[in-house]
């Protein structure tokens, strides 16, 4: 990766990419002398990536020229509630844009409405979802501080996959959310919801009557959808079962760090190496304890999004069946009935050209999404993996540095016998 | 882990003026390099089933262990001799520790592995017929047998040496030589241990720190077997990945070949686990001897404690049958004013309170020199042991520390590995 050469014409986007704040940009400093070394962050290196895949999959190239963040979550309190606001920085180069650099403050409620708008105005693209309400295992409180910084993780990587969108990225909605200081005069709540609900019903009256036939892209999409949900889910959990067993593995070596310490204070000569057991064991017990955070804050949040991604894109799939339902239904009635033709004529083409725009958008959508989930969760795994060969380095380090002092003690003893 | 004397043997055979009848030593003295060890290589080959009847005629199963023994100067020469070999039960292994326990009571004995498998994690299974178990146990008699051959004193004992060479008979010769009936019951030994008033403070000392001693590996070992168990969880859920991305790749087409070599590496990583821990188990059983040990010393101590106790009551003794002849004598002189005894009766009952403290006095120079002796012996071998425990435990934190890079070193390969197959995701 550190090789690649990069084409002369996004070297001017390589110099965006350092500068963007919200684009996480390490060095790797591999000496383990001067204390802990900084992970490698594969996003950045990602980023070029996916821009080149961008740049072949799509007839123009799409750069990225919203940059947004979220941050600095603050308890916003009312008469009538409480609830967290986030800070949503954007910055621009975009013409559409008044201005290059926009500070608004937003609620959960506030991305749930975006989203909404987003997926009802294009209703065969894929839109990220947003984490969830709330979490029931555990209980978690909704203001406790893990959870908040979880959802503000969220909440910044929605935003960032909207922005990247060749095409949500210059919604309307978007620029709304991003740029309006008071947003709740500008949000309509009533057609929203009601639009939803009207899609709803014809939902399920289209899934009654049934689709004819799937075409055969999209069957082969919906097989792979059914079994990467699945397996998806599957990896979460176990990946949600390893950091449990973890943690209590991190429980039983606290206490035994101790027995080592208590030990040596009855002990003479033995007193020296068994304190540096107990520190050893402790130290390596840290490093545990970094290890388990580290796969809870960068594997299995990911590996979670892509569980309610793979809903997402399966509920885009039926609304995308749903279409081609209706416009089969319609269709139908035009060939069996003489009367209205030509006004049914109409509203059939109409339906049809719908057809042919979900399953376009649908069709576009879905290698963009694939390329996304295969950069994502490669560099959530690799990412995993490199963790955790730090992890086993640094405890390398600690049991190698016991021995090297018991090698001097030793051969000072070897010394001290000898004189 | 037994000690291993660089020191020329001097092999002589000749114990006649060394060794009393029950194999104890006269004197104190012991000769450099002397130990039966220097003479003799000695190993626990193998562990083998048996079936037969026990003492009330039923049929059992249990393990016999191989003791192979070669003359030292024929492996010296480079000669290879078949060595001479013979079966022992464990019970016979306790027997013998017993015997030598009460014939060399200031002797700190090295102790027998676990008769039942303890701090034991779940995967290890309790039963005594597990091979592993087995294994490890042979191991355990072995070292036994070469810590008491290299001692300095028990390494003489002709017991041992019978032990050693001659599989039949050998019982009713350890039963001949009745150490049974020198055994210190219990009951006295506890009495003692509350009632004894001018204990030797360093033994008090040593006593209190064989209850730390026990106590400390006892929580160590409790804590590491905790410690495992969870472990082990970890490496195991592990095998659950190797599984989902295996079925996970058959329905991808450009990440398929990743994701299903990083499976198989996962796989490695969840078995990695079972050689680790059994590795582990070693360094259990090292802390595990030293636990044992722990009560050994003890022993020593409590003895000590008897012997001091026994030597109080004599003395005390000696000075109430002192009071006894005294009182006697001024009771005899207002028996004269009172005539309640005949002058004969009188005669009698003083010369055998006359005799009785001449024994008394006898006891009380015999309990006088034992505890003395005991005392010397005692503390010379409790600083032997004491630096060999210093050895042997340093020995086994750095083998544990070894162990534990070898763990950090499997992790970072399979991790690297894994690595490799993501970034071909």
């Amino acid at each position: 990766m550190s090789g690649q050469t990069v084409p002369a014409d996004f070297s001017g986007h390589m110099l965006d990419l350092d500068e963007d704040e919200d684009l996480d940009v390490f060095t790797k400093n591999t000496s383990l002398a001067d204390g802990s070394p900084m992970p490698n962050s594969p996003s950045s290196m990602v980023n070029q990536y996916r821009l080149e895949e961008d740049e072949e999959d799509q007839q123009g190239a799409f750069t990225k020229d919203v940059f947004v963040s979220v941050d600095n979550p603050e308890s916003h309190v009312t008469a009538i509630e409480t609830f967290i606001m986030y800070r949503v920085v954007t910055k621009t180069t975009r013409s559409e844009f008044d201005s290059s650099e926009y500070d608004v403050r937003r609620r959960y409620q506030d991305f749930l409405w975006l989203r909404s708008r987003l997926e009802e105005n294009h209703p065969t693209l894929i839109v990220h979802p947003l984490p969830e309400k709330f979490v029931m295992k555990g209980m978690v409180e909704r203001f406790n501080d893990d959870f908040i910084e979880t959802r503000r993780k969220a909440l910044h990587r929605f935003l960032n996959k909207i922005s990247e969108h060749p095409i949500l990225s210059y919604s309307q909605h978007f620029k709304v959310f991003l740029t309006a200081q008071d947003l709740a005069s500008q949000r309509k709540q009533g057609p929203g919801f009601l639009s939803r609900m009207g899609e709803t019903v014809r939902a399920v009256a289209n899934s009654v009557r049934g689709l004819r036939s799937r075409p055969e892209e999209f069957s082969t999409m919906h097989d792979y959808m059914e079994n990467f949900s699945n397996k998806i889910s599957s990896v979460d959990k176990v990946a949600q079962r390893i950091i449990k067993e973890q943690r209590e593995y991190l429980d039983e070596l606290k206490q035994y760090s101790p027995t080592y310490s208590q030990w040596a204070e009855s002990e003479q000569d033995l007193a020296e190496p068994l304190k540096a057991v107990a520190s050893c064991v402790e130290r390596c017990s840290k490093e545990t304890e970094e290890q388990v955070e580290h796969l809870s804050e960068v594997l299995v949040p990911t590996l979670h999004e892509y569980v309610l991604c793979a809903e997402t894109v399966k509920a885009v799939m039926r609304r995308r069946d749903n279409i081609q339902a209706e416009f089969e239904a319609k269709n139908e009635a035009l060939m069996s009935r003489k009367v209205d033709q030509e006004a049914l004529q109409e509203e059939v083409d109409a339906l049809g050209d719908r057809v042919e725009l979900a399953n376009n958008a649908l069709r576009g959508d879905w290698s963009r999404w694939q390329g996304s989930l295969r950069t994502d969760l490669r560099s959530a795994f690799i990412s995993a993996a490199e963790k955790n060969v730090e992890y086993y380095e640094k405890c390398l380090a600690v049991w190698e540095s016991f021995l090297m002092s018991q090698r001097e003690e030793s051969s000072e003893q070897k010394g001290e016998d000898a004189s | 882990m037994a000690e291993d004397g660089k020191d020329d043997s001097v092999a002589t055979d000749d114990d006649s003026d060394q060794t009393a009848a029950d194999g104890s030593l006269n004197n104190t003295m012991v000769e450099e390099g002397s130990t039966l060890l220097r003479r003799m290589e000695i190993c626990v080959a193998e562990a083998e089933k048996r079936s037969g009847k026990n003492a009330v005629s039923m049929q059992e199963t249990f393990t016999v262990y191989l003791i192979e023994t070669r003359p030292m100067d024929a492996v010296a020469d480079g000669r290879n001799p078949a060595p001479d070999s013979l079966w022992r039960r464990y019970s016979e292994f306790e027997l013998l520790r017993n015997y030598l326990i009460v014939t060399y009571p200031y002797i700190v004995a090295p102790p027998l592995p676990e008769k039942r498998a303890e701090f034991v994690w779940h995967k290890l299974s309790a039963d005594n017929m597990d091979p592993d178990f087995v294994e490890r146990r042979r191991v355990g008699l072995e070292n036994f047998l070469l810590r008491v051959a290299s001692h300095p004193v028990l390494s003489n004992d002709k017991i041992l040496y019978h032990f050693l060479t001659e599989e039949n008979g050998w019982k009713e010769v350890v039963y001949e030589t009745g150490f049974q009936a020198k055994a210190d019951s219990r009951l006295r030994a506890l009495s003692a241990t509350f009632r004894v008033r001018n204990p030797d403070k360093r033994f008090m000392e040593m006593k209190h720190y064989s209850d730390e001693l026990q106590s400390h590996t006892s929580q160590l070992l409790r804590a590491r077997a905790r410690v495992a168990d969870r472990l082990y969880g970890v490496y195991k859920v592990h095998g659950n990945y190797g599984r989902v991305f295996s079925e996970w790749s058959a329905i991808e087409k450009e990440m398929g070949d990743g994701l299903q070599s990083a499976g198989h590496h996962m796989d490695a990583y969840a078995a990695s686990i079972d050689d680790i821990l059994e590795e582990e188990e070693h360094y259990a059983d090292q802390l595990k001897e030293y636990l044992s040990y722990a009560e050994a010393l003890r022993a020593v101590c409590r003895k000590h404690e008897l012997a001091q106790f026994e030597l109080e009551m004599a003395s005390q003794d000696l000075i109430s049958k002192k009071q006894q002849l005294r009182t006697f004598s001024f009771k005899g002189m207002t028996n004269k004013l009172f005539g309640q005894e005949a002058p004969e009766q009188r005669e009698a009952k003083l010369k055998l309170l006359e005799e009785l403290i001449t024994e008394g006095e006898e006891t009380v120079k015999e309990k006088t020199v034992e505890c003395e002796e005991h005392v010397e012996r005692a503390w010379v071998d409790m600083q032997r042991f004491k630096e060999q425990k210093d050895k042997d435990l340093r020995e086994a934190l750095i083998n544990y520390a070894v162990m534990q890079i070898s763990m950090c070193k499997k992790g970072i390969q399979v991790w690297s590995n894994a690595k490799e197959c993501f970034l071909k995701m």
